[in-house]
This record gives C-alpha cells, structure tokens and sequence, in this order.
C-alpha cells in the first residue's frame, strides 16, 4: 500500500506543475531582483522578470498546497481523484 | 529575427524538457493494461482532462497563427474563438458526449463501426490515421522551422530532438503521459504569452492606446469590429459574410472539427466517469473564451509596433508577430519562459497527433482486421511499437516539407476538409434511427470526395472563391450537403438496423444513463454540464457586445 502511495502521489500532475513553477518563479524572480536598467528598459520599465517571477511561485506554491489540501484518494491509487468533495 | 538566448534561458528550456521526460517514466508506473496505455484507464478527474483538451488543440501552429490572424485581420479573429469553437464546444459536453462516453466506445471510428459497419469503420480509420501521421510531421517541421529563425538551431536538430522527447514520453506513458504534459503545457505557454501581452500593451498606451494607434494603421477601424460590415463578404477585414461565419464557420467547420476529432475527443473519452466526460470540453470553453486576449492583442501590438510587418517572406511575415514580440521586449529569464512554452506547444501538439494515431491504428485496423483475439499484452506492446513508427513517418514528413515547404500547406489544409463530411455524418446518424448501416458510408465516403473534389478544383484554378477562408466555407458547406442527399437516397433503399442493435448510439432509443456512476460532488450545480455550458454560450455572446 505505501508503494501503491508513493505511486499515485509521483503521478499527481499538481505536484509537477507545483514543483516546476516553483523552481521557475525563484529563478526568474531572483534574476528580476538584479536585472539591469538595459533590461527593464527593454521591457518597457516593467520588472517583467521580477513579477513573472513572483507570479509563477505564488501559482506553483498554490498547486503544492491544493495537491496537500485534498489529496489523492485511497483506494485509486492510479486515478487522481482530486476535486472530488469527502464522503459524507 | 534572432533572439538573444542566454544560459539561464537554456537552463530553463533543459529544465522542461527533463520535467517532461520525468512525466513519463512517472505515467509509466501506472500501466497495466491497454487501456491504461490508450485511454488512461478513463480515471482522469475533469479539470485535467478538460484543460488538455484546449490544450491538443493550443498548438505553436495555432498561437502563431491566430496571433498573425490578429494582425492581418484585426478583432474579426476571436470569430474562431467565440463562434467558431465554444459553441461545437458545448454542443460535444451536452449533447454528444452521451453517446461517445456511454456507448462505451474507444475511439471516434469505432463510434461509426457499432453504429453504421465496417467499411465505414474503415473508411474513417484510416484516413484519420494517416492524417494524423501526416500532421504530426508538419508539426515537427514547423517546429523546425521556428527554431532555426529563433535560436539558430539547424532543421534536422530540432526535428530529432523534438520527436526524441515525444517518442520517449509516449512510449513510456502512452496517453496519461500526453495529457499531463498537455496540462503542464498549458500553464507554461501562458507563462510565456502574458508578458508578452502585458508589455506589449505598456508599450502602446494600454487598451485604448492600441485602438487608437490601430485605427491609424492600415487594417483602420474596421480592424475594432467583429459583425459590422458583414452583410457581403466583400466589406471586412477577414472575407467572409456573416452567413459563412455563422454557418460555415460557426457551424459546419467548427463544429466538423471540434466533435469528431478524436485527438480532441480521446481526452473526454479518458475522463473517469460521465459526468467529468460532459464537462471536458466544457471548462476547455472557459479559457478558450480567453485566449484571444494572448493571441489576437500581441497579434495587434504587432501590427502597430513592428514596422513593415505583413510581408510574404522573411522575417516580417504576419506568422512571426509573436517571435518578433518577444525578441523586441522581453529580457533573458521571461524569454526563456516564452522560448520553452512555444517548443512545448508544437510538442503538445504533434503529441495528441501521435496519441490518437496510436489508438487507432491498433483499436481500429490492427485489432478488428489484422490480429483479433490476441490477449491484452499483445495490444499494449502493439501500441508502443506503432507510437515509434508514427513518430518515424512523422520524422520523414517533416524532411520531406523541409524540400518542398509549400507541401506542409497542403497537408493542412487537404485534412481539415476531411472534418465537415464526417460531421455530417455523426450528426444525421445520432439523430435519424432509421439512417442505415450503407447509407452511413456511402454518403461519408461521397462527401469526402466532394470536399477534396472541390478543394483540388480550387487549387488547380478551375473553381474560384473570395479567399482561402471563402473556399473552406464552401466546400465544408457543400460536402455536408452532399452527405445530408446521399444519406436520405441510400436509407430509402436500404432497410434499417435493428432498435436493439442502436442502443445508446443513437437518440431516443435507450439512452445512456448520465448519472449511474456519479461520484460524491457530482449533483453540485457548479458541475452540471447544462449549466455549464449555459455560462459560456452566455460569456461569448457578452464578449462580443463591445467589438460589434
């Protein structure tokens, strides 16, 4: 069963999305913090690396805490079931 | 037109490209059977199945090319946003999906098999095989092509490494792994397509800015409006009448495409019960509503920004309005971010090509008509050797545009007329019991022929319409004619199938049960299909109000 576990929550495409727009939003954000007056200037004067930045890490953390919040049901190890509301 | 990548864009397009092999090996573990590997074990929950199903259809081709639209012919492009997709859209969740998700079938031919018979089966299966295959090639190709003029990677590396990576995770994972990608796809090229957007718009003077500057451009202020002007087709923009919008886009083209491709309905046929089959293509009616503001609005900054846009060949062809975009404002990290979600498109794209080519070729003519009655492992391993060999004739299509690049062109456009005969033929078949098993393939197999007849007739000159938009009006409207004669003519002298032999395949006798295999959150208003779809028929109509 805890393999059965492992398994599903590895195929939990929240989890990917989550992680991956994570690691983006701190690199692209982090890059923002430094970006030179050339390259704001190029964009217009928008921070555009800083808020993308920021943007994708709020989204990427709100994936991971959806994915903790209703997690993969028992029972269906191979089938995301995660907007299903508990039983009652 | 170069773009100036730097290691941190590289390092972010590795990245991805690591994510998504991962997604295979991961969709791997979860393969069983069969049909784990072609249809997901139909487990998938709506909103995952829902956003691949915009997602197959968010192809680079089609970014790029609704974004050039945007350019050429200014706000009349959210026509294939707004009437030209989420009403087939809806119409597929509310009204057909009972028959394809109930019938229990497992691809869109084999809907025609139980309903009409084998030749027609056939018919159908084979050409959406080879389309596929085919497609997926062109794909590749424009991939290719894109690459080379933006980073500078020479055609056959982009070709390689790009069908590399689709072959790996769809062999691995079959099509769990397609339509996580798709999902992931999603989010990234949105990732990519709003900042664009926004500094575009900065750069412009907000909204009103770039009306004001359109206006003063050379599309003028016919370019704001989408229905005025439209009594001939003469007097707008795009080259069409409101009657071939409404009806030849709107219906016959839109609703062709959007209700029996199967690389679309393959994502509601994975969906884990009926109910989050219905609602499939209705959320992907929500962000379609939307994506216009991605593609048409930088389609439109283009126009008024990039001077000399519109050209037949290099780099200010309307086709680059985006790539142009992003070389002109986006600094290193965002750009990488647009670079990656670009190549995910065409990859998400060539992919649901190779997905539904694998499902077909072994469900539809491997299966029925070559090798029945083998045990399940024998069709699971089939599937995976069939995904490399489309992969490889996808791979020799695109060397093969790359020497004759007017042919990818064609390709395109000689398939889409494949799509209104068909629809004709689900339609008046799921409506009409009496329409018999020979009239279902004579009149699909006469309306192939005419769509393609008149096409050619075009091509060689000897028929003349407006435009290319004007003849696919057409011919999509003639060829769904001829089905609609040819279908009455064959019933009348043939006899009918059996009632017992059309339940739940066709309306009225036996109806599928839509609510048996509910789960707890099902009876939620928020997750009735009717309503759903209600609200975005209701959206697109109040999105139209301010561009009349």
């Amino acid at each position: 069963m805890a393999d059965e576990r492992k398994a599903a929550r590895l195929f939990d495409i929240r989890r990917v999305i989550g992680g991956l727009f994570v690691v983006y939003g701190l690199v692209i954000g982090l890059v923002g913090l430094f970006d030179s007056p050339e390259e704001i200037a190029k964009a217009q004067g928008v921070r555009i690396n800083l808020w993308t930045g920021i943007v994708m890490l709020v989204l990427g953390v709100l994936f991971l805490l959806w994915q903790w919040w209703r997690p993969l049901e028992l029972g269906h190890a191979d089938s995301p079931t995660d907007d299903t509301e508990p039983a009652r | 037109m170069r773009l100036d990548l730097d290691a941190l864009d590289y390092a972010i397009l590795a990245l991805y490209f690591l994510t998504v092999l991962g997604i295979g090996f991961a969709a791997r573990r979860a393969i069983s059977n069969s049909a784990d590997f072609f249809l997901s074990g139909r487990s998938l929950p709506a909103w995952v199945t829902g956003l691949a199903f915009v997602s197959a259809n968010l192809g680079a081709i089609e970014i790029l090319g609704m974004a050039a639209n945007g350019a050429q012919y200014g706000l009349m492009t959210v026509h294939y946003y707004w009437i030209g997709a989420v009403p087939a859209m809806v119409f597929l969740g509310i009204v057909m999906m009972p028959f394809y998700y109930g019938s229990k079938v497992r691809s869109v031919p084999e809907y025609l098999r139980l309903r009409f018979n084998r030749p027609a089966h056939l018919l159908n299966a084979i050409t959406f095989a080879v389309a596929q295959v085919l497609i997926a090639g062109v794909n590749l190709y424009a991939l290719a092509l894109v690459m080379q003029a933006l980073v500078g990677w020479p055609l056959w590396v982009s070709i390689v490494v790009a069908a590399f990576f689709v072959l790996a995770y769809i062999t691995l994972g079959g099509l769990s792994s397609a339509i996580y990608n798709e999902v992931l796809q999603f989010f990234v090229i949105l990732a990519g397509l709003i900042p664009i957007t926004i500094i575009g718009l900065v750069k412009v003077g907000g909204i009103d800015g770039l009306f004001d500057k359109v206006r003063d451009s050379k599309l003028g202020d016919a370019a704001l409006h989408t229905w005025t002007n439209t009594a001939h087709s003469g007097d707008n923009p795009l080259g069409a009448s409101w009657i071939g919008i409404v009806f030849g886009l709107g219906f016959v083209l839109s609703f062709g495409y959007w209700t029996t491709n199967f690389a679309e309905v393959q994502r509601a046929l994975s969906a884990r019960n009926m109910s989050a089959a219905r609602r499939t293509p209705i959320i992907a009616a929500y962000p379609k509503l939307i994506i216009p503001a991605v593609t048409v609005i930088p389609g439109l900054v283009a126009l008024v920004t990039v001077n000399g846009l519109g050209g037949t060949t290099g780099d200010l062809q309307y086709n680059n309005a985006i790539p142009l975009l992003m070389r002109d404002l986006l600094p290193n990290g965002v750009l990488g971010i647009a670079v990656t979600g670009l190549l995910a498109a065409f990859m998400a794209g060539m992919a649901a090509n190779v997905s539904g080519f694998n499902t077909v070729f072994t469900y539809d003519i491997w299966q029925p008509y070559l090798r029945p009655d083998r045990d399940d492992s024998y069709y699971l391993r089939t599937g995976r050797i069939v995904t490399v060999i489309g992969v490889l004739i996808g791979i020799g299509t695109a060397f093969i545009a790359a020497g004759y690049s007017n042919i990818m062109n064609y390709i395109q456009a000689l398939f889409s007329v494949f799509n209104a005969p068909l629809f004709a033929t689900f339609i008046i078949g799921m409506f009409w019991k009496r329409m018999t098993a020979w009239a279902g393939f004579v009149s699909l197999l006469s309306g192939t022929i005419v769509a393609v007849a008149i096409y050619l007739l075009y091509k060689l000159g000897i028929l003349s319409f407006g435009s290319d938009l004007d003849e696919s009006f057409w011919g999509a409207s003639i060829a769904f004619l001829t089905v609609s004669v040819v279908a009455v003519l064959v019933t009348l002298m043939t006899t009918p199938k059996p009632e017992s032999e059309l339940r739940g395949l066709v309306y009225g006798v036996h109806p599928a049960d839509l609510t048996g295999d509910a789960i707890a959150g099902d009876t939620a208003w928020y997750r009735s299909p009717v309503i759903l779809g209600a609200g975005a028929l209701a959206l697109a109509v109040m999105f139209y109000l301010p561009f009349l």
